[in-house]
């Protein structure tokens, strides 16, 4: 049959005709496709047929048939190719399963996290290889068991859909093979200057593995400079170390055997300033348990500008600017006899009460504490060693003082900010060749005079190993994925110097590398993380190196590894520094939450609330009420604060207790690259501040660009302007509303605080008016108070707020084990935050100034209440009433109780009428107004059709190989919540359950202390207690009998299972007595 | 100044059945009457609905967080707007039935639209109950007790589950109540209509009524039984209501007086919402002979002695928030309400509800139809006041200090709040076209019991009321 291949009409069309179709139009024309082209329907027809040209199957005769045939057998083998042709399908059943591996069982494996490169250990919980939640190692010296916020919060940071992904190389997508190659050949023409143009840079380094290969590197190029820089790290300390005993040293603390402590601005029980802080805190605590009536308390005098996590739980506080410390501790010193030191107190602290304080101290030399932090000039530092020097020496009673000192924990001490200065110098003055920067963001956080940006962009090649591309990498040329801690293989140091082992227990998600690999791909003998930090500690495991190396793996630390007290030699006192001391003085802190700005990406930690303002989203102005109103600001109100020349647009939040006469900021917001949690007041397109998305999102300000390298602490003369923003700006969860004034009445007994003589004198009065409510309750109830009555475990808890210190620990913790979503700065404002467990903080009148000691007072009764109040302490969750309100006004039986005592939540059987919320007196039901926990594109927090808001950290489309990498980190035994439904602390049932089937598999009870819940694990004070309350013997049983132990609320008949102990506080006799003398007469009781 | 006199009689004019036929079944049969405002009305009513659907719909997308509800205040608009809306579907029931059983005949021009009135504003409400949920699909049936192989039943202890009972009764109730009153009236309307296609559909809607002596014995019957029935009802679903609040804990709500106090707020809000509808009607199709000054003088009356009772609750909550010595209690009624941040909307309600509604204590005030409006706008706005004290004010505060927090509306709430407004109007509106808006039959007894019996004033009657009585 004679064919015109050109006629459309046959319906055949071969690209013959296609290709003259093509070369028939002239000129120059633009087409988006050949569709568009050659848009015939024939076309169309030729592309959607599978066996072109061939109108049917029909048409197909035998030979092509089984030409066809072989053909697709032939294509259906490739399949088999993968790897070759197709992409790698990475997810395959365990052909042999890893030992002791139970399907929907977790596997825990003990390694560490960093924090400013001092480690703490963990253990990560494992489901089939994906782990899920980070836990304190009990065994571990810095951690016992706890784990502070930040460290928890790493897991998140794991499945940042936001890290660095790919090696690139000028913006383009490299490879680890060419960069090495890359890089070689700059060493290589290095070589002949023995590397004078190689800079290295990282953060501050505790890990023996790779300060060795450092060392290599520096012995390869010993013209190349090792530079550290940490924006929050112990430079001072090493530096007034230096200045005291002429040598750095570490200074470590034992609480243990404190009796009186004395913080100079040493927030010793805060994670973001102190490495050691879990033990410390756990220390302290112990130091001032009290159980029934036995125990003994130690004594914390506080003094500080911004109130600290030590503060808060200080039983003498004293608000003084950052810049008076120093002559506050040259009081003390001077009074001590410290030779050389004089001081004069600050304004509005009083000499009687200092005197006593140092007669308390002086009563308990050897055990006692004067600690000062790294926010404090190394003077102030030195000053306070000689005062720790002259209290050991005092009486000499003590055989082991309470504090001690070791040779620097870190790698490479450097002072302050010299080594940064003078690397910038370097990179302004053109000699560096090669800048190697291993972590760390220095364009953002680096001091702002320093101008780090203009002197990267000096370097002639800048390569930038980083877990996210910032505002740093942004500058480099070369950009290196880095592996999370929990992806690689490394060793670091702890605080007390006990090494850690990390092991992976994923692989890497990404391309990424650590940094010790990175390092001998740069000596030129690329190895994998395992052989180099089994290469360094094999050695040192003595007789049995591998079993003591798979020891130290299994345990996650080695043993014996702590570092050796030295005796630095007699301190000398410095010579204080004399400050300008005029206007308005600016202190710089790290941030409770997001550290120095390096967790500015994880929505865990941006959402929880900071835990002295409840802040969340934010950093802000601080500054006390009476300066406030000197200056005229009222709270949350958008002004320029500027400092040095340098100008930021911040917001003012008014804290109580702060020092007047000064501003606080806290570091590491106003990011302009980082990721979208990071970022989530810039706009992603220009990356400039956008005030609105501020206002709705968060994102803060940048502190670091007010900070100088004179002035890395703080500094004085900053000037604060009105803006024209009109900004509803701050999201806190609690407090500074318009509903807040703090009005706790007297007949409230939501909180009960006493000082502790005050407790032990009047507790038979007390009981007895407790049963007479008791009574009262009983014979004023119609129905007989009966609950359901169940042989077997009755479970309930103890949180005793004596030891609680505000850290926050408890509710990452939560956060991790259940699920809980970040809900945005927009939602946080609108209340809708969704953490279980809060922690709850009021303020009151010191004791000495109420009127009934044993009362709560209102601040308004004595205005100067308002200025340095009383800090407690109160985490609220889901209390597990016995006759829940919640329960019988659910219209679907929803919420119902357990045989066990527990409040459950029935998720599947929730259909979100609130009820249950309106009716909790505690308030502690959470509901999902929108879809917080899903990350469908559907599904965003719009609440309104044309907005594009997204939640922030929540991925909404399907990236990374399809995996929507934040779903990963939910726990597999927690049901994940969809909107529409009320949720709350369950008592970690999952756990509960879990330890149920482990008691019936051995056929036994299940037995006290084998349930731990999430919040009880992670608190580094043993606040919390969870147990059996049927069982006599249990923990718990016995802290719900202890004379402290007060059920909250317990007047509107709830009979909850959580009781909470009273706060006890032990001021000093002396300073109670002076200021109760000195107290305002209280005015008329109110008509 | 002299008094005005009031014509003391429920019909006034030269009144036939025929003229009365006339009167009202015209508005039906010859769509010519309405004119201007009732297409105004409509198209506001029905950009409403509009708006209604589009909240909806973006709630339903959403979820419950497009609204300004937050935690602690759980509760705001959503159940403010339903319970306002029950409120206001009060008037119809008790009129038509209570007022029956009191044989009181003034009823009788007023009780078909007030049932109207009830049965849309009950749709109003029981929307929101439904959408506030958070997962309404499901809620839609679960707080039903149907058997299910699962063997999960609702929660009857949950004041929430009564209320699904109490609303759906009655609605049914008032619905039948309603539609049984209508056909005899449908009935004569199919006699009167000329056009085949209104014929046809009214001959359905009457329901074979020929207007025999046994038609009218179990008409008689079934109305009386329907009215016993309903008239607990009037009590009931507003005291269930009340439940919702007087059963739980929170302060501000755990009032004992509630359901009384409910009960005659939501009267009060009826009758003032009756005044705002009859007064606009009466005028616009001139109806001012069946409607009389008389009728709104009686009702204006209803409003102030119910108005007198809700401000008697007002003292109650009050007193019994100091008389029960509760700390959590007091401060939110005494200090909350009275200084807080929301104090305006405490003032506000006692300005509408207690001190406006006192002017009608002057007959003067009784018979203008300005005042009388004024009055009943305070009131509507007043009783929606006064939920939203109840509900979100004793949320935002109540035993923990810490979660204290303030409550702003979004939007949404407005805009799912103005929407049942215009569905409530367009429906209202739609009623007034195509259904006998007074009740004829009725109102023809009542005139034929008027003209047969020997007067016992001379008509006119210039007799002003309150003065020579």
């Amino acid at each position: 049959m004679e064919t015109n291949e050109n006629m459309p009409e046959k319906g055949h069309l071969d690209l013959e005709a296609f290709r003259e179709k093509v070369a028939g139009q002239g000129g120059k024309k633009y087409w988006r496709s050949l569709e568009e082209l050659a848009d015939t329907p024939q076309f169309q027809q030729f592309l959607e047929d599978e066996f072109p040209n061939r109108s049917t199957l029909m048409q197909i005769n035998r030979r092509d048939m089984l030409k066809f045939m072989g053909a697709s057998i032939a294509l259906a083998g490739l399949a088999g190719c993968r790897s070759v042709f197709l992409p790698v399908d990475k997810i395959v059943p365990y052909v042999k399963a890893p030992e002791e591996l139970v399907y929907g069982k977790p596997l825990y494996y003990a390694s560490a996290v960093t924090l400013g490169g001092y480690a703490t250990g963990v253990l990560v919980e494992q489901h089939e290889g994906r782990p899920i939640k980070l836990e304190g190692n009990p065994d571990h010296p810095a951690s016992l068991g706890a784990l502070d916020s930040m460290s928890q919060a790493q897991i998140l940071n794991l499945y940042d859909p936001d890290r660095a992904e790919n090696v690139m190389d000028q913006g383009n997508i490299s490879t680890w093979e060419l960069f090495n190659a890359a890089v070689q050949t700059a060493l290589t023409a290095q070589k002949a200057k023995k590397g004078a143009g190689v800079r290295l840079l990282t953060g501050a380094v505790t890990s023996p593995t790779q300060a060795g290969l450092i060392g290599k590197f520096m012995a390869m190029y010993p013209a190349a400079k090792w530079h550290v820089y940490e924006p929050a790290g112990l430079g001072n300390a090493f530096e007034g170390a230096a200045l005291a005993f002429g040598k750095p040293v570490s200074t470590h603390y034992d609480f243990t055997k404190a009796k009186v402590i004395v913080s100079l601005d040493g927030d010793f029980l805060n994670p973001a300033e102190f490495p050691g802080s879990l033990k410390y805190a756990r220390d302290f605590a112990d130091g001032r348990r009290v159980q029934g009536k036995s125990g003994t308390m130690n004594r914390l005098y506080a003094f500080e500008s911004m109130p600290g996590l030590t503060g808060s739980v200080a039983d003498h506080r004293w608000p003084v600017k950052p810049s008076e410390v120093q002559s506050v501790a040259g009081y003390i010193a001077s009074k001590l006899g410290v030779a050389g030191a004089t001081g004069v107190l600050p304004k509005g602290v009083s000499a009687t009460e200092v005197d006593l304080l140092v007669k308390d101290l002086k009563d308990s030399s050897g055990a006692s504490i004067v600690v000062t932090g790294p926010n404090q000039p190394p003077q102030v530092h030195a000053l306070t060693n000689a005062i720790n020097a002259a209290l050991t020496t005092m009486t000499g009673k003590i055989q082991i003082p309470a504090v001690s000192y070791t040779e620097p924990i870190e790698a490479n001490v450097v002072a302050g900010t010299h080594s940064i200065q003078h690397l910038a110098d370097d990179l302004k003055g053109g000699g560096v060749d090669l800048l190697l920067m291993l972590g760390g963001n220095p364009v953002y956080d680096a001091p702002a005079d320093v101008m780090f940006g203009d002197a990267l962009a000096k370097a002639k090649v800048a390569v930038h190993l980083t877990s996210h591309e910032n505002e740093t990498s942004a500058a480099c040329g070369w950009i290196l994925p880095q592996t999370h801690e929990l992806e690689e293989w490394g060793d670091a140091r702890a605080f007390d110097g006990t090494v850690n082992i990390i092991q992976p227990t994923i692989a890497p998600l990404f391309e990424g590398r650590s940094a010790i690999e990175v390092l001998a791909g740069l000596l030129g003998s690329p190895a994998g993380g395992y052989d180099l930090v089994r290469a360094t500690w094999l050695p040192k495991m003595g007789v049995e190196p591998e079993k003591g190396w798979r020891k130290a793996i299994h345990d996650g630390w080695v043993a014996n590894t702590q570092a050796a007290p030295v005796s630095p030699g007699a301190a000398k006192a410095p010579v204080l520094p004399t400050f300008p001391n005029t206007g308005l003085e600016i202190s710089f802190r790290t941030d409770p939450t997001i550290y120095d700005g390096r967790f500015a990406n994880n929505g865990w930690l941006q959402e929880l609330p900071k835990p002295l303002t409840k802040l969340t989203w934010d950093n802000a102005a601080i500054l006390s009420p009476s300066t406030a109103a000197s200056l005229g600001l009222l709270q949350d109100e958008v002004i320029h604060l500027s400092h040095g020349g340098r100008t930021v647009v911040a917001t003012t939040f008014i804290m109580p207790g702060h020092s007047n006469d000064c501003v606080t900021v806290n570091l590491g917001y106003g990011r302009t690259r980082g990721g979208s949690v990071a970022c989530v007041g810039t706009d992603p397109e220009t990356g400039e501040w956008d005030p609105k998305r501020w206002e709705d999102d968060g994102g803060g300000f940048n502190a670091s660009a007010l900070r100088t390298t004179h002035n890395m602490c703080f500094g004085f003369g900053a000037e604060i302007k009105k803006s024209d923003y009109q900004l509803d700006g701050l999201a806190s969860t609690q407090g500074h509303s318009p509903l807040d004034d703090s009005r706790i009445h007297d007949e409230r007994d939501v909180i009960r605080d006493f000082t502790y003589t005050n407790f032990i004198s009047h507790l038979d009065e007390r009981a007895k008016k407790d049963e007479e409510h008791h009574k009262e309750f009983e014979e004023n109830n119609l129905f007989p108070d009966k609950v359901f009555e169940w042989d077997g475990p009755q479970w309930g808890m103890t949180i005793d707020m004596n030891t609680c210190i505000g850290c926050n620990a408890c509710v990452t913790a939560c956060q991790a084990e259940n699920n809980i979503p970040v809900v945005g700065k927009v939602q946080v404002k609108k209340h809708r935050e969704m953490h279980w467990l809060r922690i709850d903080r009021y303020y009151s009148e010191p004791e000495a100034v109420r009127e009934d000691p044993n009362t709560i007072a209102s601040p308004e009764r004595n205005p100067l209440a308002g200025e340095n109040p009383d800090i407690t302490w109160q985490p609220m969750m889901c209390v597990h009433c016995e006759s829940a309100p919640c329960e019988p006004v659910c219209p679907v039986g929803a919420t119902v109780h357990s045989h066990e005592g527990l409040n459950q939540m029935v998720y599947n059987r929730c259909v979100g009428t609130r009820y249950c919320s309106n009716n909790c007196p505690y308030r502690v039901r959470r509901y999902n107004f929108l879809n917080f926990s899903d990350n469908q594109p559907n599904f965003s927090i719009n609440t309104t059709p044309w907005s594009q808001r997204k939640i922030p950290g929540v991925l909404h489309e399907p990236k990374h190989q399809g995996i929507e990498l934040l779903k990963m980190v939910n726990n597999p035994d927690v049901t994940v919540r969809g909107r529409g439904i009320m949720e709350k602390c369950s008592y970690c049932v999952q756990r509960i359950n879990d330890a149920r089937i482990e008691s019936k598999k051995d056929g036994r009870e299940i037995r006290e202390g084998e349930i731990v819940t999430a919040c009880q694990q992670a608190c580094p004070t043993k606040t919390i207690i969870f147990g059996n309350i049927a069982d006599e013997n249990s923990a718990v049983a016995k802290m719900r009998k202890d004379p402290r132990s007060y059920l909250v609320l317990e007047e509107v008949g709830t009979r909850p299972r959580t009781s909470h102990l009273a706060k006890l506080r032990n001021p000093n006799p002396g300073i109670e007595a002076l200021r109760r003398a000195a107290a305002p007469q209280p005015m008329e009781e109110k008509a | 100044m002299p008094k005005k006199p009031l014509n003391d009689v429920m019909i006034t004019g030269e009144q036939s059945y025929a003229s009365l036929d006339e009167a009202v079944g015209s508005m039906v049969l010859n769509q010519k009457r309405h004119k201007l405002p009732w297409y105004a009305m409509f198209l506001l009513g029905f950009s409403g609905v509009n708006v209604l659907g589009a909240a909806v719909t973006w709630l339903l997308y959403q979820g419950i967080g497009i609204w300004g509800n937050n935690w602690p205040t759980m509760w705001s608009f959503d159940i403010v707007n339903f319970v306002w809306w029950i409120g206001i579907g009060h008037a119809g029931t008790l009129i038509s039935a209570i007022l029956l059983l009191l044989r009181q005949q003034w009823r009788n021009s007023i009780n078909r639209f007030a049932e109207a009135m009830t049965i849309f504003a009950v749709m109003c409400a029981g929307m929101y109950p439904l959408l506030h949920t958070g997962r309404p699909w499901v809620a839609a049936y679960w707080l039903l007790p149907y058997p299910n192989i699962m063997g999960v039943w609702p929660q009857f202890r949950s004041p929430l589950m009564w209320d699904v009972f109490a609303v759906s009764t009655y609605l049914t109730v008032s619905l039948l109540f309603w539609f049984m009153g209508l056909i005899p009236d449908f009935a004569t309307l199919r006699d009167k209509s000329t056009n085949k296609v209104g014929r046809i559909i009214l001959a359905i809607a009457s329901m074979g009524w020929r207007g025999s002596n046994q038609h009218w014995h179990r008409y008689e019957q079934a109305y009386l039984l329907l009215a016993g029935l309903s008239t607990p009802l009037v009590l009931s679903v507003h005291t269930i209501v009340s439940f919702d609040f007087a059963a739980s804990i929170v302060p501000g709500w755990n009032v004992t007086v509630f359901p009384p106090y409910f009960v005659a707020g939501a009267v009060f809000a009826g009758f003032a919402m009756v005044m705002l509808f009859a007064i606009p009607m009466r005028a616009m199709y001139n109806l001012k002979d069946l409607i009389t000054d008389r009728h709104l003088d009686w009702m204006a009356k209803i409003t102030l002695a119910t108005g007198l009772i809700v401000a008697y609750g007002y003292m109650l909550e009050v007193f019994y928030a100091w008389y029960s010595a509760n700390p959590y209690e007091f401060e939110l009624l005494v200090y909350r309400r009275f200084t807080g941040p929301y104090a305006w909307a405490y003032w506000m309600l006692i300005a509408c509800n207690v001190v406006i509604p006192q002017m009608f204590w002057a007959p003067v005030f009784r018979r203008n139809i300005f005042s009388l409006l004024f009055v009943s706008s305070a009131v509507t706005v007043g009783m929606w006041l006064e939920r939203f004290v109840i509900i979100p004010m004793s949320l935002m505060n109540s035993y923990i200090p810490s979660a204290n927090q303030p409550y702003y509306p979004t939007v949404w709430d407005f805009a799912m709040f103005g929407g049942t407004i215009g569905f409530f109007i367009m429906m209202m509106f739609l009623f007034i076209r195509f259904m006998p808006v007074i009740n004829i039959f009725e109102m023809k007894v009542l005139l034929h019991d008027l003209m047969s019996k020997p007067p016992a004033r001379t008509l006119p009657a210039e007799v002003p009321v309150g003065a020579g009585e």
